[in-house]
């Protein structure tokens, strides 16, 4: 009983292609749809609403055929990149709508409408905004109503394309949590889209990482950072520092020293990939030889930026009270990976 | 980004090319508004009311108010119909659709006339037997009926076209994606979303029809008391020297004249967001 | 045509149908048939069969007809007058539509709402109406026409007075067009110019002026597709008198009340060509022109 996406294709003009996609949700799932843009994790997520078409493959859910179905019958709730309020409506006429427009003989009576309006201005926190209009509203309160309207008509599957993409830093943080708190009180199965990394291992349950049209992984969070499949997953899942090395039973081979490898290549010349975090930085010692240039903070970390001789520019990140507290800019040290990935 | 805001002019340059403007405006469109009110009060009131209290004129009147009345709506469901499929979905051919709407625009009124001559006159393609089947097209209300829908036709669509291209398809998407059906999309989303701009080309197309002089005056036949509307009443006085019944029902005209800039003014004004960016009359 | 395999590719699910059109976005709101078929419908019974009449007609009397028509000396006086009159009052509106423009967008003064929604009115004024307000006014006995009769000038039944109908009826065109550009003109732009030492008047004349030149040629077409084929207010003030100041819209009229259908449809179909041809260069022109712009 859950959503699946079968081997997926479409081509397209104007929107980013699709090539054999396959995945899975399961009730009450977090799924989010990571990629950089022209990824085509949108033309996913229109292709899960019913705005689009696929060329062939299947999308079933709860074991019904969704390609038979129109956008209006899948009974999905979207919550669009711009939010899409209809301008002219209250608040609360804008969350009313899809009660408003079924049939007479499905439609709630006005006593519910108003109740289940109520009950999910509560929801979201907008109990006293129901009158306002849209253009009366900040863009984190925007958002919200366009859950509150997308909840409305208990919707089976809830997909929201970039929900937090037109927002600021601050406000983005706050709404993450929120809405997260929102998908685990109604347990609707959500699929959302962003190009974001650190939102979507914050969020999400399981992420799809897409690139050019595929998949390139999928797995839960910690899973992805800690065994990513290919380089792609690696590098866009936050700041990777390369080396040339090779690769011999299990560890890379640098100058003069070696580091263990987790590794999906075979043994030989390797482009050795590690974490800014997953590094030691001291005077002397092994590792590659460089310069400071920059120390920085960076939260509860500091950061740092060593130049090496032929100019690459190593990042690396250190607790406060290490040895790198001690570094000035200028000084001659070594980085030494503590583990370092290569693919194949 | 910002522009510059007016400010009273100061220099000599300012001050120059403002009353050159203001100086312009009155020869060109001041005067002869003044004109018309002047010439026809020219004997007072009462020769005025007497001239307006003519059976043809009256005739007139009505003729002009039916004409619009039929050619204003036609053109506004085919205004709010092509605006929807132009600016609603993408299909091969629409560059030519929007060139043939914007057509009535270039040619000139006369031969917006002179077209349904040729078509349903007596030596027209269908004239033979419009005559046999003793069916009145030209010369008679059909006639002008067609060629005012003719010169005014793009008037609607031409003001919701922008403003419905600007607005985008989101909210009929989650419309949509609501549950709404057909008609619904339209009536409770669309619409409120228009009407003013709606209300805007109505409301220049309905003063274009009834002004309307070229198109008419070719398939009119110029029958008093019949196929004669106010425009064409007002020439027929005006080439028989009856100044100043023939300036009383300009005077009739440029009342309607001046109270559609007063609306359309007062809509600029108040609802400058939802009426289209760019405008072309 | 052969039947060749189709490529290996995943199953397709029974029931699915891809879509059939080469289209490729499915359409998710409802009504395209039907909008779509309204205004297919619609313009071809309002527009295009009617034009088609008045293509089919004027060779009735075989081309030789239609050429005779065409090097009727008389038919070439309208035109050219039509032409020229129509040309001769774009190119006036032009200057005279850039500075009311101006005046309206950069400077405040008492009555400017007013001036500003006086210009729209031969949009909303009938031209019979117009028609016989210039007339009127510019008569020989009229309030302007009595001005200037001492001077030896006669403005209207010449083909001044023509001119003088037609800048009536093609003002708006150009202020319509050139005012939202003026409007919207970057302020920081204009600023700059004078921080690296312009003049004013060097800074409208390098700077800004440039930047309307689309909007002014929109504003010159407009107004000339429309003097071209106007007709109410100019055949009052005109005079109509054959090779003076006849215009070819009224020839049209003339040759159709001799019931000539066939003359007067090869005089239309003449100077739509004509009015066609001349639209399409300016159109030309303003796609060079907004090359240019984007280039810089």
């Amino acid at each position: 009983m859950s959503l699946i996406v079968n081997t997926i294709t479409k081509s397209f003009t104007n929107f980013a292609a699709l090539h054999e996609v396959s995945f899975e949700a399961r009730p009450r799932e977090f799924i989010a749809l990571l990629g950089p843009s022209g990824s085509g994790k949108t033309t996913l997520l229109r292709l899960l609403a019913g705005l689009d078409t696929p060329d062939s493959g299947s999308i079933t859910f709860e074991g019904e055929d969704f390609l038979r179905l129109n956008a209006r019958d899948r009974r999905i709730g979207m919550v669009f990149q711009s939010y899409a309020l209809f301008r002219h409506m209250t608040v609360a006429d804008n969350i009313a709508f899809g009660l408003n427009v079924r049939a007479a003989k499905e439609r709630p009576s006005k006593a519910e409408i108003k109740a289940k309006v109520e009950s999910l201005l509560d929801l979201v926190q907008l109990q006293d905004f129901g009158k306002r209009y849209p253009s009366q509203l900040s863009g984190g309160q925007r958002q919200r109503v366009a859950l509150a309207r997308a909840l409305a008509i208990s919707p089976r599957l809830l997909l929201l394309d970039e929900p937090f993409g037109a927002l600021d830093a601050l406000v983005r943080k706050d709404l993450r949590r929120w809405l997260r708190r929102i998908h685990d009180e109604t347990g609707v199965t959500t699929v959302f889209v962003t190009h974001d990394q650190e939102e979507a291992l914050d969020l999400a349950d399981r992420v799809v990482v897409l690139k050019d049209g595929e998949i390139e992984q999928i797995g839960e969070p910690l899973e992805l950072y800690r065994q990513p499949k290919t380089a792609f997953v690696f590098d866009f899942l936050g700041h990777a520092n390369q080396a040339q090395g090779m690769l011999s039973g299990g560890s890379a081979q640098f100058d003069g020293f070696s580091v263990p490898a987790v590794s999906s290549a075979a043994d030989g010349q390797i482009t050795a990939r590690f974490r800014p975090f997953e590094s030691h930085v001291s005077k002397t010692g092994p590792g590659f030889p460089g310069k400071v240039l920059s120390i920085l903070p960076a939260g509860s970390n500091l950061r740092l930026e060593v130049g090496l001789s032929d100019g690459i520019v190593y990042e690396t990140q250190h607790a406060h009270d290490s040895e790198a507290a001690t570094l000035r800019i200028g000084d001659d040290v070594v980085v030494l990976p503590t583990k370092v990935y290569a693919f194949g | 980004m910002r522009s510059r805001p007016a400010e009273t002019p100061k220099t000599v340059a300012g001050f120059g090319l403002t009353a050159s403007a203001i100086l312009w405006m009155d020869l060109i469109i001041v005067l002869p508004l003044a004109v018309v009110l002047t010439e026809a009060f020219k004997g007072g009131l009462a020769p005025y009311l007497a001239a307006l209290d003519d059976p043809d004129t009256i005739a007139a009147i009505q003729l002009t108010l039916l004409v619009a009345a039929i050619s204003v709506p036609l053109n506004a469901v085919f205004g709010i119909g092509s605006a929807w499929c132009i600016t609603r979905f993408e299909f091969k051919g629409k560059g030519l659709l929007l060139t043939i709407l914007d057509l009535p625009f270039t040619i000139s009124p006369v031969i917006c006339g002179l077209v349904w001559i040729l078509l349903f006159g007596t030596q027209g393609w269908f004239g033979g037997w419009l005559r046999d089947h003793d069916v009145k097209i030209v010369f008679a209300l059909p006639g002008m009926v067609l060629a005012t829908v003719l010169v005014t036709l793009p008037f609607v669509a031409r003001e919701l076209i922008p403003l419905m291209t600007d607005q985008g398809t989101d909210e009929e998407v989650a419309a949509v994606t609501l549950g709404a059906r057909g008609w619904d999309v339209f009536f409770r989303v669309t619409l409120p979303n228009i009407k003013w701009a709606l209300l805007y080309g109505v409301l220049l197309c309905t003063a274009r029809a009834m002004g309307e002089f070229g198109a008419v005056s070719v398939v009119s036949g110029h029958i008093r008391g019949l196929t004669n509307t106010l425009p064409l009443q007002i020439e027929i006085l005006y080439n028989q020297y009856e100044t100043i019944a023939a300036f009383a029902c300009a005077s009739i005209l440029t009342g309607l004249a001046i109270v559609t800039l007063i609306l359309k003014t007062v809509l600029e004004w108040r609802f400058a967001g939802e009426l289209a960016a760019h405008r072309r009359h | 045509m052969t039947a060749s395999s189709p490529p290996a590719r995943a199953p397709v699910p029974t029931g699915f149908k891809p879509p059939r059109t080469n289209l490729h976005t499915t359409r998710v709101l409802p009504g395209f048939k039907s909008s779509l078929s309204l205004t297919i419908t619609y313009l071809s019974l309002i527009v295009l069969i009617p034009l088609a009449a008045l293509v089919a007609r004027p060779w009735e009397h075989g081309l030789q007809g239609f050429l005779f028509v065409l090097t009727d000396s008389r038919v070439i006086a309208s035109l050219k007058l039509t032409f020229g009159v129509a040309a001769a009052a774009a190119i006036l509106n032009l200057f005279v539509g850039l500075v009311v423009a101006w005046v309206l967008t950069r400077y405040s003064f008492p009555g400017r709402r007013l001036l500003d929604a006086l210009v729209d009115l031969p949009f909303a004024l009938p031209t019979a109406v117009a028609g016989i307000a210039l007339c009127t006014l510019y008569a020989p006995s009229g309030w302007i026409g009595a001005l200037l009769a001492p001077l030896g000038i006669k403005i209207a039944y010449t083909p001044l007075g023509i001119l003088v109908a037609l800048v009536f009826v093609g003002l708006p065109f150009v202020v319509r067009s050139v005012q939202p550009v003026l409007a919207e003109f970057d302020a920081e732009v204009e600023e700059a110019a004078q921080t690296l030492g312009a003049s004013p008047l060097q800074t409208a004349v390098r700077v800004i002026f440039p930047s309307l030149a689309p909007a002014l040629l929109s504003g010159f077409s407009l107004a000339l597709a429309r003097a071209v084929g106007e007709y109410g207010s100019v055949i009052f003030i005109a005079g109509n008198m054959p090779y003076v100041s006849e215009i070819t819209p009224l020839l049209i009229v003339i040759k159709l009340q001799e019931f000539d259908y066939a003359g007067a449809a090869s005089v239309a179909l003449i100077m739509l060509g004509l009015s066609f041809l001349v639209l399409i260069g300016l159109n030309a022109v303003q796609l060079w022109l907004s090359r240019q712009g984007g280039r810089s």
